[in-house]
Formats: structure tokens, sequence, C-alpha cells
């Protein structure tokens, strides 16, 4: 296999698996304001995700560096054609990340009140944004002939990018519903649960709405295999959930985030950023990527430290696999 | 001001800002996980105690100097395309590795030390906070690297319009980064040091916890000293190297204009601000020879000569950094290292044996200590980046051509605006909490309670 196809796999695996783990806890943050209706319980759904987010936040960075190493062409024009989306995903996980740190650090019920909206637009935002930015890259952006965005920022609130924003908002929420309902034990433990059977009626819709639009817009055969899996996994975690199989659930949901991210990865192939002003245009793997020499490193740099890492942040999860409940909160 | 412009003055605050927390974090990190092990070996409350309050103090810096790390990644790419296309064969590689390794090492066993207190083995749990330390200097070698390498260029060839990648090896062993790298670590002690020493000082003024924060006081204060020595021989040695590499760089620190054999070093000047005019100074002889050459009568390049040399080479075009501010950044960094030093080795003296002094202008002077290496390292950074202007990438790319041209003015300064203000509004909270919990003190321990159904340590 060509190695620019390798890194092509690699940073649609990273992307998956940032927002597999990073959707779960986004979707902690956007129900914070539902599920927790006083201190306690708010603090008891943010411990769920206290000892695992930073560590899912990283999967975007290390992404952002791999695209940069292995396609700068694609990094270059991505970042500085959607300057202003990505500035306002910054901002949101600058306020987010220290409000995890910060919100109990002061005895103040405005001050955690503050800290507790951070948190929850903190996570709304990029939630939207991400699939904003990610159904714009499908759908083709206006990219001149020196690859440069020249399409300004209202072109990409369009109604298909929208839809996308939309589809990862409900599957993150519902994500992190099914994430609170395995990781707690007793009330909120029901409650989420019988919030993720509601989130999915709206989950459900709106996710195959964009994954028929966008099977009928690229008639990729592979790529609406992928979607129809991910729907029906989508589907699957509905009856589970009501089971109180949480942990299947989660898995669900979990391979529907999964397999959506590969459909759209295996759809964009072997684009990375087809251009709307014309064909020639386009960013691909291979104008957009590195050197033959620089892939071999990364690829070895990937392939000795990227099980170990995998190896000791499956670890984290097996050390925190208890249920939390509120008796664990302290007073 | 054009797009440029803005974005110069985002990356310039965005970098200081983030770089104001990494080396207090680099530093703790490490002394809280020495000050953990020594609990672990002895048993000592104290040690205990020592640790929580200089971990909680940690982790208060430790989130914000996250949370901009990201901007420092995303910006490359937001603001300055034109550079990212240039460098990516290069550039990209070492963040990217610092990602891996680094950033996922740091995250993850700094989330299993906060939580895990009570739900992992004590050595367990004491080499993660040693991870994360290992994660943190893991991280500063890799951005040193990527930062060197724009210092002085290795190990590539110029291919299709951009750098090309040759030689891993030559990037990560670069001369720049291999004198780089122990001097940024030795400040990030010196940092923690002073801050260390600085917070004890407030407490033992007021006779709080004595049996926590005395030993912390000399402990804070032995840091500085050392570290401050191995800061002062790394910076003399980057020094050597900057000449040779940058010569530019050293004659814009003296604002020397004409080549001078046995230089002297001004300690203070006076004059007109592009500093053909000189009022007044005060004056080390040679020591400028002695610091760029390792020879008091060594030959000093001046400015004109390596403008015309650089005219010569790279076309026409102005070479000069803006001398004021590398004049000054590098005195005010070699100062304010320096200063911290003096007070950290007068707090050993007065605090010899069990004395505690009266004198209220000591305390004081102890107590601002913290704010010094945090200058020194701004005024570093500022020179080191201001210094090689106006190149990013020494010899073969300019800052001018390195902006994003996708990028409107308008964006651009919603970028500086929103940042600016954003890391503002941060500031005061992150400062009000920091001077909150180094007031609060050590906690007490409570006594070993119920095993079974504890209550969550650390817990958010």
């Amino acid at each position: 296999m060509e190695l620019t196809t390798v890194w092509f796999i690699l940073i649609g695996v990273l992307w998956a698996g940032y927002f597999l783990l990073e959707g779960f806890d986004f979707g902690v943050g956007i129900l914070l304001p539902v599920l927790g209706r006083d201190d306690r319980s708010r603090r008891l759904a943010i411990n769920t995700i206290g000892p695992v987010w930073d560590a899912n936040e990283v999967w975007v960075l290390v992404a952002g560096g791999a695209t940069f190493a292995a396609f700068p062409e694609w990094y270059a024009t991505l970042f500085s054609g959607f300057f202003l989306p990505l500035l306002v995903i910054l901002m949101a996980l600058i306020v987010r990340g220290l409000a995890f740190e910060y919100r109990g650090k002061r005895d103040s019920a405005r001050w955690r009140r503050g800290w507790d909206l951070a948190i929850f637009w903190g996570s709304v935002v990029p939630a939207v944004l991400w699939g904003v930015a990610f159904a714009n890259i499908l759908r083709g952006v206006p990219l001149d002939a020196q690859h440069e965005y020249v399409g300004g920022f209202f072109n990409l609130l369009n109604p298909y990018a929208l839809l996308g924003g939309l589809t990862t908002l409900a599957l993150f929420t519902l994500h992190g519903a099914v994430f609170l309902a395995l990781k707690t034990d007793g009330p909120m433990r029901a409650e989420a649960g019988r919030l993720a059977e509601r989130l999915a009626l709206v989950a459900v819709p709106v996710a195959a709405a964009f994954l028929i639009w966008t099977g009928a817009a690229n008639r990729d055969g592979l790529g609406i295999a992928l979607s129809v899996l991910a729907a029906l996994a989508l589907v699957a975690a509905v009856p589970l959930t009501r089971a109180r199989r949480e942990g299947w659930a989660f898995t669900a949901t979990g391979v529907t985030i999964v397999l959506a991210v590969t459909a759209l990865f295996v759809t964009l192939f072997p684009n990375v950023m087809p251009s709307t002003i014309d064909e020639t245009y386009n960013l691909t793997v291979n104008n957009a990527s590195s050197t033959h020499y620089t892939l071999t490193v990364m690829t070895w740099v990937a392939v000795i430290f990227t099980p170990i890492v995998l190896i000791y942040q499956g670890w984290t999860y097996w050390v925190f696999r208890k249920r939390l409940k509120l008796s664990d909160i302290p007073a | 001001m054009d797009a440029l412009d803005l974005s110069r003055w985002q990356f310039g605050i965005t970098t200081v800002y983030h770089f104001i927390f990494v080396p207090i974090t680099i530093g703790l990190s490490a002394l809280v996980a020495g000050l953990q092990t020594a609990w672990v070996r002895t048993g000592k409350e104290e040690y205990l105690r020592a640790t929580k309050f200089w971990g909680k103090l940690f982790l208060i810096n430790f989130a914000i100097g996250v949370v901009t790390g990201i901007v420092q990644e995303f910006q490359f790419g937001m603001n300055w395309s034109a550079y990212s296309r240039f460098v990516g064969d290069i550039f990209g590689a070492p963040l990217a590795i610092e990602g891996l390794l680094a950033f996922f090492l740091e995250s993850t066993f700094l989330g299993l030390w906060i939580f895990g207190w009570d739900r992992l083995p004590r050595l367990v749990h004491l080499a993660a906070i040693w991870m994360v330390s290992i994660g943190t200097m893991l991280s500063a070698y890799f951005i040193l690297a990527a930062n060197s390498w724009m210092q002085h260029p290795v190990g590539f060839t110029m291919g299709d319009g951009r750098a090309e990648l040759t030689s891993i090896g030559a990037v990560l062993t670069n001369s720049t980064t291999l004198v780089t790298f122990p001097h940024t670590i030795t400040a990030c002690f010196l940092t923690a040091g002073a801050l260390m020493l600085a917070v004890s000082a407030w407490h033992l003024r007021r006779g709080n916890q004595d049996e926590v924060f005395r030993p912390s006081l000399r402990l804070g204060a032995w840091v500085v000293l050392i570290a401050g020595l191995g800061v002062l021989i790394t910076g003399d040695i980057q020094a050597r190297v900057m000449t040779e590499q940058q010569p530019m760089k050293m004659a814009a620190a003296e604002a020397l204009y004409e080549t001078t054999e046995s230089a002297s070093f001004s300690l203070f000047t006076i004059g007109s601000l592009d500093g053909s005019e000189e009022l007044w100074s005060v004056r080390v002889p040679s020591l400028l020879s002695f610091m760029a050459t390792g020879d008091p009568a060594g030959e000093v390049e001046g400015i004109n000569d390596l403008q015309a040399a650089y005219e010569e080479k790279y076309g026409a075009g102005d070479y000069v950094p803006y001398v004021p501010v590398t004049y000054w950044s590098f005195r005010l960094m070699i100062g304010f290292g320096a200063l911290a030093m003096l007070i950290a080795a007068a707090a050993l003296w007065f605090t010899r044996g069990d004395r505690t002094p009266r004198s209220r202008w000591l305390w004081i002077a102890a107590v601002s200590t913290v704010a010094m290496p945090l200058l020194a390292n701004s005024f570093g950074w500022i020179f080191t980046e201001m210094g090689r202007q106006p190149w990013t990438v020494f010899g073969i790319f300019k800052t001018a051509q390195s902006g994003s041209p996708a990028v409107s003015t308008g964006e651009a300064a919603t970028g500086l605006i929103a940042l600016t203000v954003l890391y503002g509004i941060l500031a005061v909270i992150e400062v009000g909490l920091f001077l909150k919990y180094a007031a609060l003190g050590a906690p007490d321990i409570p006594p070993a309670s119920d095993e079974t159904d504890k209550p969550l340590a650390f817990a958010y």
C-alpha cells in the first residue's frame, strides 16, 4: 500500500478515535443542564469523564499534528480556510477545559454556575462545528489553483453542512447519555437511560437524513454500505439501552461513530479536500502529502508508539471502570 | 495593520502567554514527583501535605497551559498557512511526535494521578506523576527541536517550492536543540523553584505551617540556585552556538553596529532608538567577546557588516531585527534570572539553622521572586524570536512570506482580539485561584477512614 494511503487511513483512525472518545465527553457536557439538576448530580456527571476527558482531547491534537506532518497542504488549506469556525472551536475547548479543573475550586454557587455554562457551551459548539467542518470537506469547498480557500465564512454555512453539524450534535449527545447510563448507578443511570431512548428518536432520523444525502451526492458504494451499517448500529442502541445493557449500547453508539467517520473518509478518498471550482484543483492524498521519507519516518513512529498509547489509555478505562453513584461524591 | 501584522501580534501574545505557565508545570511536576517520592520512601506526613499543596498549584497552572497549547498547534495552519506549506514536510514531524509521545502520556497519567489516589497501589500512583513529568520534558524536547529547526535549519533539501526532510536524525540532534533544551529545562526548574520559594516565604512570614513551608522554602531556594547555575552554563554555550549560526542576533543583542575585537558588554545604555548614538552606558570590558566566542579578545561582527554580507548572500533587503527589543530583552532575561538567584542565595543564608529573619524587605523580596523567572523566560523567547527576524526559517524563508492568503484582515483581527480578551480574563481567574490556593496552605491529612466506601480523592 502507498504510504500516502496509509497516512490517509491513520488520520481517519485518529478522527474516528477523537469522535468516539471526546464524543461521549462532549455529550456529558451537553447533558449537564438536563441531568445535573443539583450540584451533586452535576459533579457526579462530570466525574464520570473526569479522569479521561483530557486524554480524549489529545486525539484531536495528534490528528492535527499528524495532518501537518503527513499532508501539510491539507493542514494549511483546511486550517486557514476554516479560520473562524476553528477559532470558535478553540475558544470553546479552552473555556471547557478550564471549567472542569476550576469549577470546584471556589465555594460559590455563582462561580460554579458560570463554569457549568462554560462546560455546556464548550461542548455544544465543537460538537456542532466539527460536523459542519467535515460535511464541508466532504461536499467540497471553493479552492483555487494554489489550493487556497476562496469561499469566505458564510459559504461554510450551507444546508448540507448544517445538517452535518446537527448530526454530530445528536450523535454525541446520545453517545454521552449512553455513557452516563453505563458509568453511573442509582437514579442517574435510570434517567440517562430514559433520556437516551428519547434522544435516539432525534438522532436516528437526523443521522439517516445526513447519510442518505451523503450517499446520494457521492454515490460511493463502499461509503453507502458503511453508512447503512452505521445506521443499523445506531438503531440497535435503542433496545440495548432499554434492556439496560449499557455496555452493549455504548458499543453500538461507538460503532456508529467509527463507521460513520470511516464512511466519510472512504467517500472522500483519494481526495482530502475537493474543490468546487474545478476538479483539477482538488487536494488529494498525492498532491497534499509530505515526501516519502517523512512519511516513512512517521510510519515507524506510529507503528512503535500507537500500540503503547492504546495500551495505557485502555488501562485507564479499566482502572476507572467502576460505576459512580451519588454517595461517591464527597459533600 | 494588515493580516500579517495581526497574526504576528497574535502569535507573540499567545506564545508568551502559553509560556508563562509551561515552565511552571515542567518544573513543578518534577518537584511534586520528588516530594511524593520522599513521602512514599519515608512515610512522613509533611511530605504528603507538601505533595498535595504543590500538586494543587501545579494543576491550576497545568490546566491553562494545556488549553492554550491547542491554540499553539492550530495557529500554524490558521494564520501561517504559507509557512506550513513550506516547512510541513519537516516541521510537522516533531509536532506530531510530540503529540503521540508526550501529550498522550501527560494527559492520560495526569488523569490517573488526580483520580487515582485511592484506586492505584501507592507505587503505581507515584509512577503516574513521574510519567507526567517525563511527558512534559519530552514535549519540551520535541517542540524545541521544531523551533530550533527554524533557528538553524538542518537535515533538509530544497524541493519543489518547499523544504524537504532528508534526515530526521539531523533534526532531532540539531546542535541548536541540544543547547536550547537544557537551557530551557533548567530555566523551568528555576521558575518552579522560585515559585516554591516565594509561596513558602509568604507563609513563613506569617508563622503558618512551618513544618511544611520551611523545608519547602529551602528546597525552592536550592532549586533556584542549582538550576540557575545550569541556566548560566547552558546559556553561555548557547550564546556561542548562536553567534556562530545567527551572528546578526548576537550583534542585535548588544546593538553592536561596528565589528569589534574584545567587545565590551553594556549592562545599560541610554541612546537613540536605533542604537547609532549612545549617550550614556555602563560597560563590562571584553565580556561580549567572551560570551560570543569564548575568547575575551575575540572578534564580534557588527550589524553593518552583517547587513552588507546578507545583502550579498540573500539579495537586497533589511536583515536587521528591531534592535531596541533585542537589546533590552536580552538584558532583562539575564537580569531577572540573576536577581532570582541572588534572592535565593540570600534566602538560604538568612534561614540557615533555625533562623527566621525579621526584615520586612527581605520577605517582600522573597515573595516577589516568583515573577522574576517568568519575566526572564518571556524576555528570553521574545529575544530568540525577534532576533531571528526577518526570517521565520533562518536564511531560507521570511516572515513576510509566511502568512495565510486565505485569511482576511478582518478575520485575523477577530482572532487577535478574541484570543487576547479571552486570555486576559483567564489570567485574572487563574491568578485569583492561584493566590487563593497558595494562601490556603497545605491541607491536613485526615486519619485513614473506612476503606470500603471511601469518597473520591481529588474529585472535581
